[in-house]
Parts: structure tokens; C-alpha cells; sequence
């Protein structure tokens, strides 16, 4: 959905050479900035989360079950009177972990695969396409679910679930990047001159292929912690006693009526979150091709 | 037009075969016993014995895959191992609730995004269409489980105007109705945002078309040209979008079903996940990725109808 909208960049190096301005470009507008803050902010949060968090996020204090938030848990505590807040600035840390992960892998796997389908021969290309529509077509949560059942829950599995699932969008954007690039002038001349298959995607078309697969990281993010923690929700993503914000959720879902601060303040970081990386990455994509900024949203 | 349609079908023919191809792969090719990996812990030693019968499981790999390929086209997706019950008898009957969820959170999305989309393409740059913006770009990414979530909690706990849990009375629509409400809003609130923006986008341009330059000339009002004239044009990238969201949509559903317990193929697969009941769960995936690419094959066609260009460009 969102490739559709990403310009093709017709300067030869609109990322490398232009980071200093790109980022200007970026801080300039108030989404951007704010955005860019809150992640920085959720990053520092989960790299230092045992200096932050004021208690330990897994110890058990059974006399404190549920309590409502106050001076000394300001978020309060769960059903087994574990500190909430701590739990949240851990469970960042499992969320961006997993995000990481799960964009990383998929866009390697989508980055090569792209690589290979818009270079490669036409029967490879054909074959990659049929590949990633087929992988498209399994049901994202089901599909999952049943992964998770025959190779049980953990992290590993978690990773290959989104990395399976993103993918394709990755190998969609480099696909159709390769091929239209694969035709631009500069490409041929250096085809021309000789330039190797190597030298030709290293110094042409990488650097093209930059920027519209910053700004689909940036958009995943959002969609792969929505999975992360609708797995975890259902039990099947990071396993207790773990602080995941999805565990955190189904915990205060299963106690919705006497304690709704766990459930409230358990999805809140994923709603800022998703927020923010979406902001981010619409505005990473306007700094990037400013031509067309008010044209989209 | 005839052998574009054919050449989609065979080709969304194509895809489900090697979706399932993935899948049999994924539970076959894990070391040990495949016999208990696809039936799951709790199956006897009976089924496992009639399952390797049938499955062939001394057979070639090869072989092994296009069998079951071959079953899983025909329907035969095994037997429940707690019920005995045919699992595509009881993956059939929890699909038509969750498609319906799935619809009618389209329907939410439809009846919200649209209106957006048009108030914001017809006052480009206004402060109204600032605020349609990043109301659309806040939603798109919201999982669907935290909205049912925190809708439950605003509008069933506390307000107290939704019922919180199941799917309603049988037989009474009403209430039926009244338990669906939610759930769908739920569903589709992300699509509030596609919708809005993808409306807004196609919509600013044809507005730019010259055609509508003409009526504009010829002195018809605004809203006439954006309803009678604009809209029917813009809606089509809407569509395209719409067969690929149909997977979208359901995976939200199934959270959703899970949050609210309604029943439905949501339901269906979280509860053989829990009672390591397999072959369901299996089923279920079968059953989902086959309308997945049936709804696409059928995007498809509505796409040639409505747009006969694309046909040509192949």
C-alpha cells in the first residue's frame, strides 16, 4: 500500500550525500520533530531501562496486588503486585527489540530476493513474484498462530514470523525500484563502461533504494509491534514473566473490571508508538522527495 | 476481457497452491514425527496411525505435497481430534461470522473514511483537511485488539451502551446487531485513515482532469461534479486496495473475536491453539488463505469491469 506512493528518486544520490539537509528537512516540521523526539525517547528508554524503571519489573509483592496508581507506583500495580510502570519501560525494550529484528530480517530477505527478481533473469522474476504473492496470501495471525504452535513461543519464532510477513513488501518496493532504475541513464552508461553486476547495484542502485526503504521500515515498525503484542496478547508471542506491552495487556484484560489502569496503561505505549512511527515515517518520506509533500498525506 | 480473467484465475489458482505449498512445508519439514507435529500432542495413537495411512508419509516428499495439496483443494482438511467432527465442517460454519465481522468493519470504515476523503479533497489545504490528515495518518496503524480493547472499556464497562461480550441472542437481530456494532468499529477504525487518504488522493486527481474542467465551464455546482462525477472515478484505487486489505481485515477480526469471545474463525483457531488441537488450526489457515485469494481474483474483476483500460495494458 504504501509503495504506491513512494517516488522514484531521479537524482543519483538523494540520501547519501544530502543526510545533513534531509534531516533539516525533517526537524523542520512539527510532526516530524515530535515524532523523531518520542522515538529517540523510546529508544533511550529501552537502552537504559533498569536505570529508569523505579522497580524491579518482574518481582512479585502479593500484599500490593492491583493497586491503583499512586506516589510510590505511579502507574500502580498488576494482579501480582508487580510494578506497572517498570513493566512498560521494559516492555519497550522487548517491543523495539522485536521491531528491530523483524524489519531487519525482512528487509534483507526482501532486499536480496528484489535484488535478484529485477536484475535476474525473466523465469527467476516471474518465480519471486509468484513466491511473495503466495506468501502474501497466508493469513497474517492465524498463519502465525499455527507457526507458533508447531515450533513453540519465543523470540526466534517470533523474528521469523514477522520477517516471513514483511518481507514481501520489501522485495515488492527493491523489485520495482530495480527495474525502473535498471533503465535510467546513468545505469546504462555504466553498463556501458563496463561496470560490473556488483559495482552496478552497489554504486547505482543501493544508494537509490535508500530512502523509500527507510520510510517502509518506518511504516512497519508500527504494523510489527501491532503483531508482537497481538501475539503476546493471545499468549502466543513473548512469554511471562517476560514484560511485553501485549502480555501487559492481556494480564489487564483478564482483570478489566477491578483494576483498568492495567489495560489502560498497557496500551497506551503502543498507541503513542504506532503514532509516532507512522508521523515519522510520512515525514521521513516528505523530507526525502519534498517535491511531493503537499500533494500526499 | 475473457482471457484476462482466465489468465488471473489460473494465476490466482498459482498462488494458493504455493501457499499451501509453504505451509506443508513448514509443518512437514520439522524434525520428528509429522504424524504427531500436524495432529498435535493430544491426538491417539489411532488417529496417528490413520493419519499416516492417508497422508502417506513413507512416501517421497514430493509425492507427500502435491497430495496434500490435492486434499486440501478438495476440502479434506482431516477430522477434529477432540470432536472427530470433518474440521472443514466446523471451520465453514465460524467463517461466515468472521467474514461478516470483517464486512461490516469495512462498512464502518466505508461510511467514515469516505466522507473524509471528500470534505478533505475538496478543501485542499484547509484547516479541515489538516485535521482529516492526521486523524488518518493517527489511526492507520492502530492494532485492531487495543481498539476493541479500549472500546470495550468506554462504551461496555463504563457507558454501559454496547453488551461487552458474544455475538448476541440467536434469532433475535436486534440484538445481534447491538453486539456487532463494536467489534466492527473495532475492526475498521484503521481503515478509517486508508480510505480517507486514498479517497482524498484519487479524488484531487481527477479533479485536475479536464473533463471536470468542462462541467465546472458548463456551470455545474461543485458537489455535483465531486458526487455524480469524481467520486465514481476515484473509488477504484479504493477498490484494488480493498482485495488486499480483505487479509488485513481478518487477522484484525480474529484478535477482535478473541477480545470480544464471539465466535467466529478467530475463536475457532484460538481455542485449538490453547487445546493443541491441530488439525483446526491448520484448517483454519487453509481455509482463510483460500478466501484471501478468492477475494483478489474477485477485486480483480470488479477492476476490469469498472476500469476496462487495465485490461488492456494487461
Amino acid at each position: 500500500m504504501t509503495d504506491a506512493s513512494l517516488a522514484v528518486p531521479r537524482s543519483r544520490r538523494p540520501s547519501l550525500g544530502q543526510s545533513g539537509a534531509i534531516l533539516r528537512r525533517l526537524a523542520s516540521s512539527p510532526a516530524g520533530a515530535i515524532s523523531l523526539g518520542f522515538i529517540l525517547l523510546l529508544f533511550a528508554v529501552a537502552i537504559f531501562a533498569p536505570l529508569v524503571a523505579p522497580f524491579d519489573p518482574i518481582a512479585i509483592a502479593p500484599r500490593d496486588r492491583m493497586q491503583p496508581p499512586s506516589a510510590v507506583h505511579w502507574l500502580g500495580t498488576d494482579q501480582l503486585g508487580r510494578d506497572v510502570l517498570s513493566r512498560l519501560i521494559f516492555g519497550t525494550r522487548t517491543a523495539l527489540q522485536v521491531a528491530l529484528a523483524g524489519t531487519g530480517g525482512a528487509f534483507l530477505v526482501g532486499m536480496c530476493l528484489g535484488m535478484v527478481s529485477g536484475l535476474g533473469p525473466k523465469w527467476i522474476d516471474s518465480l519471486l513474484v509468484l513466491l511473495n504473492d503466495s506468501l502474501k496470501a497466508l493469513p497474517l495471525i492465524l498463519f502465525a498462530l499455527a507457526l507458533v504452535s508447531i515450533y513453540g513461543p519465543s523470540m526466534v519464532t517470533l523474528g521469523v514470523i514477522i520477517t516471513l510477513s514483511m518481507a514481501p513488501g520489501y522485495f515488492r518496493v527493491v523489485r520495482n525500484q530495480v527495474l525502473v532504475l535498471r533503465n535510467a541513464d546513468y545505469v546504462v552508461a555504466a553498463q556501458a563502461m563496463g561496470a560490473s553486476w556488483l559495482r552496478q547495484s552497489m554504486t547505482h542502485l543501493l544508494p537509490n533504494l535508500i530512502g523509500p526503504i527507510l520510510v517502509l521500515i518506518a511504516m512497519d515498525i508500527p504494523a510489527v509491534i501491532g503483531i508482537e503484542s497481538g501475539l503476546s496478547f493471545l499468549g502466543q508471542g513473548v512469554q511471562p514473566p517476560n514484560a511485553s506491552w501485549g502480555t501487559m495487556l492481556s494480564e489487564g484484560y483478564a482483570y478489566l473490571r477491578q483494576a483498568p489502569h492495567i489495560a489502560l496503561t498497557a496500551g497506551a505505549p503502543i498507541v503513542l508508538a504506532t503514532i509516532a512511527f507512522t508521523f515519522f515515517g510520512e515525514a521521513l518520506r516528505d523530507a526525502l522527495d519534498p517535491r511531493g509533500a503537499g500533494d500526499r498525506r | 476481457m475473457g482471457s484476462y480473467l482466465v489468465r488471473r484465475f489460473v494465476l490466482a489458482l498459482l498462488v494458493l497452491c504455493l501457499a499451501l505449498l509453504i505451509l506443508f512445508l513448514l509443518i512437514y519439514a520439522v524434525p520428528g514425527d509429522p504424524a504427531t507435529i500436524a495432529l498435535g500432542p493430544r491426538a491417539s495413537e489411532a488417529q496417528k496411525l490413520l493419519f499416516r495411512e492417508r497422508m502417506g508419509l513413507d512416501d517421497p516428499l514430493v509425492v507427500q505435497a502435491v497430495r496434500y495439496i490435492g486434499l486440501m483443494l478438495r476440502g479434506d482438511m482431516g477430522t477434529d481430534i477432540l470432536s472427530q467432527r470433518p474440521v472443514a465442517d466446523l471451520v465453514l460454519a465460524a467463517l461466515p461470522r468472521t467474514v461478516l465481522l470483517a464486512l461490516v468493519g469495512l462498512g464502518w470504515a466505508v461510511a467514515l473514511g469516505l466522507p473524509l476523503g471528500v470534505v478533505s479533497a475538496l478543501n485542499p489545504n484547509s484547516w479541515i483537511d489538516r485535521v482529516v490528515g492526521v486523524i488518518s495518518t493517527s489511526v492507520v496503524a492502530l492494532p485492531s485488539f487495543l481498539m476493541a480493547i479500549y472500546g470495550l472499556m468506554l462504551f461496555s464497562v463504563t457507558l454501559g451502551w454496547f453488551p461487552a461480550i458474544g455475538a448476541g441472542e440467536p434469532g433475535d437481530f436486534g440484538d445481534q446487531v447491538r453486539h456487532l456494532v463494536l467489534p466492527a468499529l473495532a475492526v475498521g477504525i484503521a481503515w478509517v485513515g486508508y480510505i480517507a487518504r486514498l479517497v482524498r488522493v484519487s479524488m484531487l486527481e481527477v479533479l485536475g482532469e479536464n473533463h471536470v474542467k468542462t462541467y465546472r465551464a458548463f456551470g455545474v455546482s461543485n458537489l455535483r461534479i465531486a458526487l455524480r462525477f469524481v467520486l465514481p472515478i476515484a473509488v477504484v484505487p479504493v477498490l484494488s486496495v480493498l482485495g488486499v486489505g480483505m487479509g488485513n481485515l481478518l487477522s484484525g477480526a480474529v484478535l477482535v473475536e478473541v477480545v470480544f469471545s464471539r465466535p467466529g474463525l478467530g475463536s475457532l483457531a484460538y481455542d485449538a491453539v490453547v487445546s493443541r488441537n491441530f488439525p483446526v488450526l491448520f484448517g483454519s489457515v487453509v481455509v482463510t488463505t483460500a478466501l484471501y485469494v478468492t477475494a483478489n481474483f474477485l477485486t480483480d474483476t470488479a477492476i476490469a469491469l469498472l476500469d476496462p483500460r487495465i485490461v488492456e495494458e494487461g
